[in-house]
């Protein structure tokens, strides 16, 4: 029993490592300094816990407001007596996953809306795409707000919500590549051999489309970090003792004058990481254009 | 022209009709619900929340709470601040000027500095400024707005000493010079972000106008290279602009509710704040729709300069 499926006729994958698209991105310094960045600031998250002589929770109430780079504190203490270091790695753990998934997340309801209304058209087209419109005519900050203060959120939620605030993006990007693919000979040749529409638009399509996804994928990481660090900053994110990058910066304000570090060290941690996703983002969209090749 | 504003209001009301459904299913539908801060109270009975549910009507089928609300609302009555019973569209319209002043300051200093590095980065494309300019872009679009706006009181508040900390003004004082001299570090703040997109776009338009044949034709003719540039390809530049000019404020007004909290600014994004604070549905859900509108106003406002200033877009 064999059926002839369109992925029976692809041609073997060529070295990914060794494409154009790779040497291109390769080729992009800022984007390489991104992906660096990126893996040194995992890694700390990750193995930092484990070196650092300070637990994130202990309190040491005589060695508050410690300076940085005394009795052992690289990035000095809180108003607690805790290390910030430690509280720093902790922070990114949780700052970097809930926007890793929060990209997930946003990018599923993004493609999913964006290949309805890019491949059906007509009416579904402009019922999805106003209602994207719709979402987009808020300010994101206040719909994300409005939502984590009256939902009493926990990291899964804050992650949903910054996910419902951030794929409309990825929405119009998605349905604007699939209409233009759509009319392509291959669409033409699958509807031919009678193809279910779901397998089109998810098997045809989609793979199709995935460099735009990829691009908005890795800008979205950036977003859902700032976004998680603006809530968590107002207080309605993630909430104490659990730190997080945004939440660390939460009373920082009222000691920044008798203890800058506070406000310092994780507003460079929440940049670094932003800055190297979009960093990361824009070489990608440079590699993923066969035109750059050219200029 | 006439058919084309006519059309375009047509979808703004069509948009707003959207916008009113999400924000008010949204927060009503979210855990908790307008009646969690009377559960809160010491001692109270299920009459008693019965009671105040049946006087705020919250007892109804959902659809008929919004037709009442959205009926109400296209009268002019927003409902009534749960703080202080105050009417939700006076205490808004109390606080919108200053969120005024800061967005039109931030996006006048956004615009000149923005439009002018945008410029500068295209006629000398490929330089150190250029790359420097690009570069600096994604950096300050990667920058949070409120740790920018700490830094910057750390710096130039509590070290040097030049701009106040926050507020909008000395009490007692109050004239004008004292409130531009408040307005500076927070103006400052939330334009960052918009010079690296204003300087980002104006760059790419500036690049697509200077490669048409009219422009080599102003060049053949032996016009001066500053009048070309002035006259013929910032003029043409600058149109792309306004349309921008109209996306950006969404980014703005939720910038602004970060600066104003940082500054201690009365604006709108403070008032949103304090109001999640106490619980109060109201006037979040008014500001919600308040914001929504300023949002609408300006891109509707942005494409009908765009199509009364060119005449392709309005003809298309």
């Amino acid at each position: 029993m064999s059926t002839v499926t369109p992925a029976n006729l692809d041609l073997p994958p060529e070295n990914w490592w060794r494409s154009r698209t790779a040497r291109r991105f390769r080729r992009h310094r800022l984007a390489m300094f991104g992906v660096v960045m990126i893996a040194v600031l995992t890694i700390a998250c990750v193995l930092g816990p484990y070196v650092l002589p300070y637990d994130q929770l202990f309190i040491d109430l005589r060695a508050r407001f410690a300076p940085p780079m005394t009795g052992g504190h690289i990035f000095g203490t809180d108003p607690l007596g805790r290390d910030v270091a430690a509280r720093l790695f902790h922070a990114g753990r949780i700052s970097l996953l809930v926007g890793f998934c929060a990209m997930l997340i946003s990018i599923v309801i993004g493609t999913v809306i964006g290949v309805l209304s890019g491949y059906y058209g007509g009416r579904v087209d402009a019922a999805l795409m106003r209602f994207t419109d719709a979402f987009l005519s808020f300010p994101s900050i206040f719909l994300l707000l409005a939502l984590a203060a009256f939902i009493r959120p926990d990291p899964l939620m804050i992650t949903v919500i910054i996910a419902v605030t951030t794929w409309m993006e990825v929405a119009r990007i998605v349905s604007t590549e699939v209409r233009s693919l759509r009319e392509r000979d291959f669409i033409l040749a699958a509807h031919m051999l009678g193809l279910s529409n779901s397998w089109i638009m998810f098997r045809e399509l989609l793979p199709n489309a995935i460099g735009p996804i990829i691009v908005a994928a890795t800008l979205t990481v950036a977003r859902a970090i700032l976004l998680e660090a603006y809530v968590s900053f107002l207080g309605y994110g993630i909430q104490p003792p659990l730190p997080s990058w945004g939440n660390m910066l939460n009373g920082a304000q009222q000691y920044l004058g008798s203890a800058p570090w506070l406000a310092i060290v994780p507003g460079i941690a929440i940049t670094l990481a932003v800055t190297s996703f979009n960093f990361i983002g824009d070489g990608l969209r440079d590699a993923l254009d066969a035109r750059s090749d050219l200029s | 022209m006439l058919r084309y504003i006519v059309g375009r209001i047509g979808q703004s009301l069509v948009l707003l009709f959207l916008v009113s459904i999400i924000g008010y299913f949204v927060l009503l539908l979210a855990p908790g619900g307008p009646m969690s801060q009377f559960a809160l109270t010491p001692g109270i009975s299920k009459q008693d929340l019965d009671r105040i549910a049946e006087q705020m009507g919250l007892n109804r089928p959902i659809i008929v709470q919004y037709a009442d609300w959205l009926w109400h609302l296209l009268q002019g009555d927003w409902g009534a601040s749960f703080r202080d019973n105050r009417p939700v569209l006076t205490v808004i319209l109390d606080h919108l000027p200053a969120t005024l002043l800061l967005m039109g300051s931030a996006t006048a200093i956004a615009m000149t500095l923005g439009v002018w590095i945008g410029i500068m980065g295209a006629i000398r494309r490929y330089s150190i400024f250029d790359y420097a300019a690009t570069v600096g872009a994604m950096i300050a679009l990667s920058v949070p707005t409120f740790w920018f706006g700490l830094i910057a009181i750390y710096v130039f508040s509590l070290n040097l000493g030049w701009f106040p900390a926050g507020n909008m003004y000395t009490i007692g004082s109050g004239s004008v010079g004292d409130v531009l001299w408040h307005l500076v570090l927070p103006a400052s703040v939330l334009a960052l972000v918009d010079v690296a997109i204003w300087s980002r776009y104006m760059r790419t338009a500036t690049l697509d106008v200077i490669n048409q044949d009219f422009i080599k034709t102003a060049r053949a003719k032996g016009l001066s290279a500053r009048r070309v540039l002035f006259k013929h390809v910032v003029g043409n530049a600058l149109l792309p602009m306004i349309t921008l000019a109209g996306l950006q404020v969404p980014a703005l007004l939720g910038g602004a509710l970060v600066t104003e909290t940082v500054f201690t600014w009365p604006g709108m994004g403070r008032l949103f704040l304090d109001s999640l604070g106490y619980n109060d549905y109201p006037v979040v859900m008014g500001l919600l729709m308040f914001s929504a509108v300023l949002v609408l106003i300006g891109n509707l406002l942005a494409d009908l300069i765009s199509a009364f200033v060119d005449p392709r877009i309005r003809l298309a």
